[in-house]
């Protein structure tokens, strides 16, 4: 397989933007991972891996291909940027289970794109334990230069936060159309992920279960596009 | 898949045709159920062979009709004797021919006869029909006569609506006449009692055969009848319709066909020829008509008159925006006060019948109406049609036609109200074909994959299935004739694993073998999920607009629950923000917010309201008119013919360009403000055309003439690039013949339905189908987006990985046929090979403006996503720079 030497990703003044939390800076791709240069690591967010098979056990037969798509896309990225750390930020498999329905040829993959660098299962409420098999280290939350890396990000006014959990997306209404995709949104102290997995949706970062994290003011959002992230006004978007 | 020959009939299959002469005597307005049955006078007919003679009408039936003085038509009686012989058949009738009784009087006869003994639970006769108001309708006036016959005769509807508790009583204890629709019949037929239900069936009648048949829930029907007729063998089938085009497809549907490799084997058919022609007028107004649009606002006066100068009219359109808007517009100049109704499928069904009594009760002067009014139910005295903007096919003009005056023998009025100049071409086209009495002819149809992926689940719900029995009965219905067996294992494999390349959900099976080789389902809550799903009509999601009083935004909305007006297409309501204005159900509207499932509306008293664009129905142009459209304006004699500003439009087209022959393709360029426009006009209706305007935009941007986007129309396509496309082709780095060459049909095509919304509509509507994707039921939707799996995401995944998926296949075949339309793409493409008219031109041809003036009005395809969110992209930062210098 030779999914570690992609094709060229075109270089375009939107395919990464830089994002500051806390006075640290880091570089948010449009496939919804985030790079940390000064630590040399890769930040991604729900994977969900093996999704499609959860729902065929119980008899929803999706295409089982999700894991294979979202470990290539994590594998161009680790080409790109080749992080000495990989961290995911929970909800990495869609449940507990998911590790042992992985097909041996996805579970090689990962192998591959753990060797030489550091690997972190951070748990999330679908991944509460991670099967030894996926290798790597397994904690519920990190700290890293004084940023804290965790699943579910804490209700209030909490800084210094990295997380993931909600799959914001958000809604453009602009020039007559109506444009829906994931999305970074944070204020500058603290920034939740979008949903890396193939097979994940998305929930409106004006849904209520968002309020609790951010004051209406200083929301900065950046939609994914095909071809770039894009930085957004607040004031475009709507709720669903 | 292989389709068999379609052959003239065989010598047995009998041809009875009996015509009928419209009686001046018959004028007589009749009760429905009268209307329904006989006719004073014996017509004069006219037979292929020479009549049989009739075994006698029981004495209560023959006394009924003795009592009204009417005889049975010959049509009612030829139907008796083919039911004698158990031949099924086909009724080929115009409305007012007395089809329903016709078909229904077998039965009768034969119950009242008692001829047959009962072994299973007593169900004698089982009528499908396309809608649940016509099995209603029918029920109605089927009982009437029945109680006057005296006969002992139970019949009763079982369609959605129908209880529970009925609904679960009527599988032990059915009526002797079951009125139902395709799903109910495949729901039954899901149950292990199934054998049971159907084991005394004698007679299916479907009606409106001729709607339902060519479509996926035809293929479902057609697949249940093939149960039936092995639950039933001895069943017949009587199929009524109106005239169609190329009967013989659906002989061949009503019977089984036995050697599917071998020639098609064709029902008995009977024949009333038409009654009195229909008189067709083309409406000329005193405002000069417009070069684009379809309202034919400028004609709502003489519309109006029209109305007035009729008892009651029936005012179709093609789309629910033109209803609204013709509602309004009519109701503005309605001085008089006539009471004038609307009618469209996104209004509340209880408004709907409302205004259905209204009709029927003759309080109403008119309705304005879409499709939802085309098939079968009487709703009143209409003496008049009116068609607003062409009405895109022969066979829907004269359906809609039928719709005015349901009597053989007095001549329909119908009035055509062109909406533009092309559509005046189109209209008389229209009214040239009706006046032959042509047909759009469809294409054949071959079954679909997912609604044989369904069908498959339901016959392992009823029982365990042996796989080579079932192939064997599916394919003895007509739309399966030609369904290889690799296509139906991959089905199966499809219902129990999803059918991936990747094998890895062998171990979670739907279906699992037993000892004796059949499959069964592996547990309870797959037969839920099958009972959840079935159905072939998968409706775009749709939210319910509800009232409320005055403005204040969601705050107000929380509180406040008015009453619902109806449905609209989720992605126009995306569209709106807050403040916005638009017409819905006849009232002007503010749009207020969105909640969960619903769309807050309060009055608005806006001037110039923003009209909904939703969807709901375009049709696009048949290619039986679009060939005499094309014809009529190849052929300068028949232009005098024509409103004056039409044939000085086309005299004009002459002078500045030219007037492509019948058989080729005009292709003119020109440059227009600081663009290059490229306008084809191939005549093969807006789905075809947008097509190939997107394939034709990748060609021209490979070549680097910087194509910008395109519109299209029923008649023409326009691309605009920044190149000039003119020198490009005079300096031979552009050929018209290679860029119209038939293998943009092959990577092309691909290349863009990789990204094609449309497509992945197309894919959505097939996951459903085939049970892949849950549907959405109403409620349940909440929170659905972070938890459902977009189809979007599902297809990208199975291109990718693979692309040889029976979904993918299926979806395929239903965009070649469907909002693609490639199939008629292609046949264009093969048509003018060689035979494209180039014209460079200095400036817009006079016939170029009309699809020209519908940038802007029409949606610009070619439009990248991607620049939506770099441009907003842009404004943020716009503000933001803006920001540091105040």
């Amino acid at each position: 397989m030779n999914m570690l030497k992609p094709e060229r990703i075109g270089l375009d003044d939107f395919a990464d933007q830089p994002v500051l939390v806390c006075g640290k800076t880091f570089v948010a791709h449009k496939s919804g991972a985030l790079y940390w240069p000064a630590e040399k690591a890769l930040i991604v967010s729900d994977l969900h891996l093996e999704k499609g098979s959860s729902y065929a056990v119980r008899g929803q037969m999706l295409p089982p291909y999700d894991t294979r798509e979202t470990l290539h896309k994590l594998a161009i990225l680790i080409d790109r940027y080749d992080p000495e750390t990989v961290i995911c930020l929970g909800d990495s498999l869609h449940d507990p289970a998911g590790a042992a329905r992985m097909d041996a040829a996805d579970v090689e993959s990962l192998r591959m794109l753990q060797e030489n660098r550091d690997w972190i299962w951070i748990t999330g409420n679908h991944d509460p334990s991670i099967d030894r098999m996926l290798a790597g280290h397994v904690i519920p939350e990190i700290v890293v230069g004084g940023i804290a890396l965790r699943h579910e990000p804490h209700a209030g006014a909490c800084t210094h936060e990295i997380a993931g959990h909600f799959h914001p997306a958000a809604r453009l209404v602009f020039h007559g159309t109506s444009l829906r995709r994931p999305c970074f949104v944070g204020n500058r102290l603290r920034l939740v992920m979008p949903a890396f997995g193939a097979f994940t949706g998305g929930l409106n970062i004006l849904d209520v279960a968002f309020e609790p994290l951010f004051d209406a003011d200083g929301l900065d959002v950046w939609m994914l596009g095909h071809e770039g992230l894009y930085p957004v006004a607040p004031r475009l978007l709507r709720e669903d | 898949m292989p389709k068999p020959k379609l052959n003239v009939p065989r010598k047995s299959a009998k041809n009875q045709e009996t015509a009928e002469q419209p009686s001046a005597k018959d004028g007589v307005r009749r009760p429905r159920s009268a209307a329904l049955m006989a006719s004073t006078a014996e017509k004069k007919t006219r037979r292929t062979r020479a009549p049989r003679v009739s075994e006698p009408l029981p004495a209560a039936i023959a006394a009924w009709f003795a009592k009204r003085g009417w005889k049975p038509r010959p049509h009612q009686l030829a139907l008796l004797d083919a039911a004698r012989e158990r031949r099924s058949t086909l009724l080929i009738a115009p409305t007012g021919a007395g089809k329903t009784l016709a078909g229904f009087l077998p039965s009768l006869i034969s119950i009242h006869n008692g001829e047959r003994k009962k072994i299973g639970a007593g169900l004698f006769t089982l009528y499908i029909s396309p809608l649940k108001a016509l099995a209603a309708d029918v029920e109605r006036n089927l009982t009437h006569p029945i109680e006057e016959m005296g006969l002992k005769v139970r019949t009763e509807t079982r369609t959605g609506d129908t209880s529970l508790a009925r609904r679960q009583r009527q599988r032990v204890k059915p009526p002797q006449i079951m009125l139902t629709t395709p799903e109910q019949v495949a729901l039954l037929l899901s149950h292990p009692d199934a054998p049971y239900l159907f084991a005394d069936l004698d007679t299916i009648i479907l009606d409106e055969l001729h709607a339902l048949a060519a479509s996926k829930r035809g293929d479902l029907l057609a697949l249940d009848l093939a149960r039936l007729r092995k639950i039933a063998p001895n069943v017949m089938t009587i199929g009524l319709s109106a005239t169609v085009a190329r009967p013989s497809e659906l002989r061949g549907y009503l019977v089984a066909q036995t050697e599917p490799e071998a020639e098609t084997r064709l029902s008995d058919i009977v024949t009333v020829k038409g009654g009195a022609k229909p008189v067709i007028e083309i409406l000329e107004a005193e405002n000069e008509i417009p070069w684009t649009g379809h309202t034919a606002r400028y004609a709502m006066r003489e519309v109006y008159e029209a109305i007035g100068a009729h008892k009651l009219s029936l005012v179709f359109v093609n789309t629910r925006m033109q209803a609204e808007f013709a509602f309004q517009e009519l109701w503005r100049i309605n001085d008089d006060n006539l009471p004038i109704g609307l009618h469209h499928g996104s209004l509340e069904a209880a408004q709907r019948k409302k205004v259905e009594a209204a009709m029927a009760e003759g309080r109403l002067r008119a309705v304005v109406a879409t499709s939802t009014l085309d098939l079968g139910i009487d709703w009143g005295d209409v003496d008049l049609v009116i068609h607003l903007g062409a009405p895109k096919g022969a066979s829907r003009l004269l359906q809609r036609i039928g719709r005015a005056n349901h009597r053989l023998d007095e001549p329909s009025q119908a009035i055509l109200v062109p909406g533009n100049r092309f559509e005046v071409l189109e209209c008389r086209a229209a009214q040239q074909a009706a006046e032959a009495g042509d047909q759009d002819a469809t294409l054949s149809r071959v079954g679909a994959l997912d609604v044989l992926a369904q069908h498959v689940l339901g016959m392992a719900c009823q029982a365990p299935f042996n796989p080579d029995a079932l192939f064997d009965e599916v394919r003895s219905a007509l739309p399966y004739a030609g369904l290889t067996r690799s296509q139906f294992d991959r089905t199966v494999d499809f219902v129990s694993t999803g059918g991936y390349a990747l094998k890895s959900y062998e171990r979670f099976a739907k279906l699992r073998p037993a000892d004796d080789g059949k499959l069964r389902v592996a547990n309870p809550r797959i037969v839920q999920q099958y009972r959840l799903n079935v159905g072939t009509i998968v409706d775009a999601p749709h939210l319910k607009v509800r009232l409320v009083s005055g403005r204040g935004g969601k705050k107000n909305i929380a509180r406040i629950g008015g009453r619902v007006l109806g449905e609209i297409e989720e992605h126009f309501a995306e569209q709106l923000t807050p403040g916005d204005t638009f017409v819905f159900a006849g009232q002007v509207l503010r749009f207020e917010g969105i909640r969960d499932t619903e769309v807050f509306v309060s009055r608005a008293t806006a001037e110039d309201p923003m009209v909904p664009s939703y969807d709901g129905g375009k049709f696009p142009l048949s290619t039986h008119l679009a060939k005499r459209v094309r014809d009529m304006l190849s052929d300068p004699s028949v232009w005098s013919g024509l409103p004056n500003p039409v044939a000085n439009w086309l005299e004009l087209q002459t002078e500045r360009s030219v007037i492509p022959a019948p058989d080729e393709v005009l292709i003119e360029t020109f440059p227009r403000g600081n663009r290059h426009f490229l306008v084809a006009y191939p005549f093969e209706g807006r789905l075809a055309h947008q097509t190939l305007g997107m394939l034709l935009t990748r060609r021209l941007d490979r070549i680097g003439a910087k194509p910008v986007g395109f519109v299209a129309n029923d008649y023409a396509l326009a691309v605009w690039a920044h190149d000039d496309i003119s020198s490009l082709i005079s300096h031979g780095r552009l050929s018209l013949e290679e860029l119209f060459d038939e293998d943009m049909l092959g990577d092309d095509l691909d290349a863009w339905l990789a990204e094609s919304a449309l497509m992945k509509r197309t894919f959505r509507l097939s996951a459903v189908i085939a049970g892949l994707i849950e549907r959405r039921h109403p409620g349940k939707v909440k929170s659905g987006r972070q938890v459902t799996i977009s189809t979007d995401l599902i297809y990208d995944v199975l291109r990718r990985h693979d692309p040889g998926h029976l979904l993918l296949e299926a979806a395929w075949a239903d965009a070649a046929t469907g909002l693609l339309d490639i199939k008629r793409l292609g046949a264009f493409l093969a048509r003018i090979k060689h035979r494209i008219r180039h014209q460079t031109l200095d400036h817009v041809s006079p016939l170029a403006v009309p699809v020209l003036l519908e940038i802007g009005v029409e949606l610009v395809y070619g439009q990248d996503r991607d620049a939506i969110l770099r441009d907003a992209a842009d404004e943020l930062i716009r503000e933001a720079t803006g920001d540091l210098r105040t």
